[in-house]
């Protein structure tokens, strides 16, 4: 479980988030949608308590990022919109080396790692050292790495950018199997058909704020539009910066 | 899906956790490997030693060698000529202008005797013989000398001679001696050669570190690792330690290796042609080694500030070159003011270690107070430099890569 409440961060003179509130609930997947630039990735930052915000508080699992930003990063599994890998480590001693900042036991590392090395269909290129990855297959180890210690809940900015279409179908089913799993899933993205396909719920910002957070329905019955794509370009007010 | 208890015990791996993978990669990494323990401390005692050689023949050869020199009038006066030649001296054939010659470094120097030479002689008055040389000229000091003591040498013969001839003691003409009684001893003269031996080492300590500062920081921010890193639930402070751990691991192994190099590159300086001795074995290099503690800390953590302030790992590159004059400076400082060391310099970073390992070159041992001075001077400014790197690892703006 993911609250913000009031979020506020400002870089100079530019505001880039300016009051967001929301909630992403366990076993749900919670998208935030928006244009290029309306302050997703600050937000997201701000939740793995990479950037500390101005006023407004995070609390994850009921836990307050600003008391205890460690404890919050246990409870965190990310995959940041910067997900660079070592690329004189192979993609297992890549995932081996989170999972020991997280502070794994070896054994359970060993258990942990191997399962998600099938879950994500990556036997083939686990040994490999990651320089000359394809995309998908960066994104695959940047995933395993951010999931090792079984988090709770899972913050994944902008996940399938880059990827083809065959990886992007794997990557949502293995986002529909983390919410299976009752785990708190929150995405960003500023594809809407990806976000309305997927999402148990839907926070659209635009320019730093809240313009909507309702379910797919309630938004399409909120804007009168029949369909997601006017509806979000409704809210936002222009379509700008998204994507089909 | 249970949320893993830390214990204490767990927690406290994880700078090593940081240091060892960094240490890991880092092995992998040919570049590095090249410069840290190949090139960066091999080059110095190899090149220090060429220079040694070098300047040690040429020295030897100076003071061996036939010195031809042109004389002007060598007919007026045949029997300094003779004596010239006994001391090693070609007379060479005139030449024109020697002034010129010497001014073009045609020539280092010439001896011009006039035509009333002889006939003063005969009067028994004071004759004059001129030596023509350039003293801006480094390479002319040795020759001048050479001939110089020749010269008057030749005259307090002659003079001793003629006071004989009237009847009275040489001794009458010297009422006073200078007895020159050097107290250098062959270590102490190995000191002005091995003036640049401590800027060596510390030259060695930065370069086999500096790869690993660059890509610790600017590298992992530049290759967007950075952010994900931070994203794990450790305390900044212990990332940064386990780097500055794998920083220093990197540059020790480096001196260690540049110090076994100079332990055999130090049997083949010529140094008993000069009647010196060097200490170059075991106990020189644990003692140099103990030293550079501090300052291997402090290098490293001077690099990862200069490279943690770059936006970009060419800029990290540009800013820590420009650091690496920073070790030239008691090198430089010592050169142009030679100063009486003082127990105060010890405890400045940089300048601490050149004295100290001065004193080793000396064979005179480094004192405890001057090595507690040493130590605790650099170790506090290594804290320093550290806390402030620290501090700059907690700034939100590092992590974030563009």
């Amino acid at each position: 479980m993911i609250e913000v409440k009031d979020l506020h961060k400002a870089f100079g003179a530019v505001k880039a988030v300016d009051g967001v509130t929301f909630a992403a609930r366990d076993g749900q997947i919670t998208g935030l949608l928006g244009p290029n630039g309306a302050g997703k990735t600050t937000t997201l930052r701000m939740l793995y308590t990479l950037m500390k915000p101005d006023r407004g508080q995070v609390l994850v699992d009921g836990i307050d990022a600003a008391v205890d930003p460690l404890a919050v990063r246990r409870r965190l599994g990310v995959l940041p919109d910067a997900r660079g890998l070592y690329k004189r480590l192979t993609a297992r001693e890549n995932i081996d080396y989170f999972a020991r900042l997280q502070g794994l036991p070896e054994d359970e590392l060993r258990t942990r790692r191997e399962a998600l090395v099938t879950a994500l269909d990556m036997a083939d290129i686990a040994d490999r050292r990651t320089e000359g990855f394809s995309q998908g297959q960066r994104v695959k180890t940047a995933i395993a790495r951010a999931l090792i210690h079984d988090p709770r809940n899972v913050i994944l900015d902008e996940p399938t950018n880059g990827l083809d279409v065959m990886a992007t179908r794997a990557l949502r089913e293995f986002m529909r199997n983390l919410k299976a799993e009752g785990r708190c899933v929150l995405f960003s993205s500023h594809i809407m058909q990806e976000v309305g396909a997927l999402c148990d719920r839907i926070v659209v910002i635009a320019r730093g704020r809240v313009v909507a957070d309702a379910t797919p329905d309630e938004l399409r019955a909120q804007t009168g539009e029949s369909n997601l794509e006017e509806a979000f370009v409704k809210l936002i007010g222009s379509d700008e910066g998204l994507a089909a | 899906m249970n949320t893993p208890t830390m214990t204490p015990v767990r927690r406290a791996r994880a700078i090593l956790t940081v240091f060892l993978k960094e240490v890991r990669e880092n092995l992998r990494d040919r570049r590095t490997l090249t410069s840290a323990f190949l090139t960066g401390p091999l080059l110095t005692p190899l090149m220090f030693m060429l220079l040694i050689n070098f300047t040690i023949n040429r020295e030897l050869d100076k003071a061996e060698q036939p010195l031809k020199v042109p004389v002007i009038g060598a007919q007026y006066a045949p029997n300094l000529i003779n004596a010239l030649k006994e001391g090693g001296v070609v007379p060479q054939p005139p030449v024109a202008d020697p002034e010129q010659a010497v001014r073009d470094q045609q020539i280092d120097l010439a001896l011009r005797i006039r035509s009333s030479y002889p006939e003063a002689w005969r009067k028994g008055e004071p004759v004059q013989v001129e030596l023509i040389y350039d003293s801006s000229q480094r390479d002319s000091h040795t020759p001048v000398d050479r001939v110089t003591d020749l010269i008057e040498n030749y005259a307090r013969m002659q003079g001793a001679m003629r006071l004989v001839a009237r009847g009275l003691s040489p001794a009458t003409a010297v009422p006073v001696v200078v007895a020159k009684r050097d107290q250098a001893t062959p270590q102490s003269r190995a000191v002005l050669l091995f003036n640049i031996l401590p800027y060596l080492f510390v030259l060695t300590l930065f370069i086999g570190g500096m790869y690993l500062a660059i890509d610790l920081t600017a590298g992992e921010r530049e290759r967007q690792s950075l952010e994900p890193l931070f994203a794990n639930p450790v305390p900044r402070w212990k990332i940064f330690l386990g780097k500055l751990a794998a920083i220093c691991a990197f540059s020790s192994a480096s001196l260690v290796i540049c110090l076994v190099g100079f332990s055999v590159v130090g049997r083949f300086v010529p140094t008993e042609k000069l009647g010196m001795e060097l200490h170059m074995g075991p106990s020189f290099a644990l003692h140099v080694l103990l030293l550079q503690a501090p300052m291997i800390v402090l290098l490293a953590s001077l690099q990862s500030l200069v490279a943690a302030f770059a936006k970009s790992y060419r800029e990290a590159q540009t800013y820590v070159s420009l650091l690496m004059m920073l070790p030239i400076l008691p090198s430089v400082v010592l050169m142009v003011m030679p100063i009486k060391p003082q127990d105060w310099m010890y405890s400045v970073p940089l300048l601490g270690q050149h004295l100290g390992i001065l004193d080793l070159v000396r064979g005179s041992g480094v004192s405890p107070l001057h090595l507690a001075l040493c130590l605790g001077g650099s170790a506090v400014a290594a804290v320093i430099a550290a806390g402030i790197t620290m501090q700059l690892y907690r700034s939100e703006r590092l992590a974030i890569s563009g």
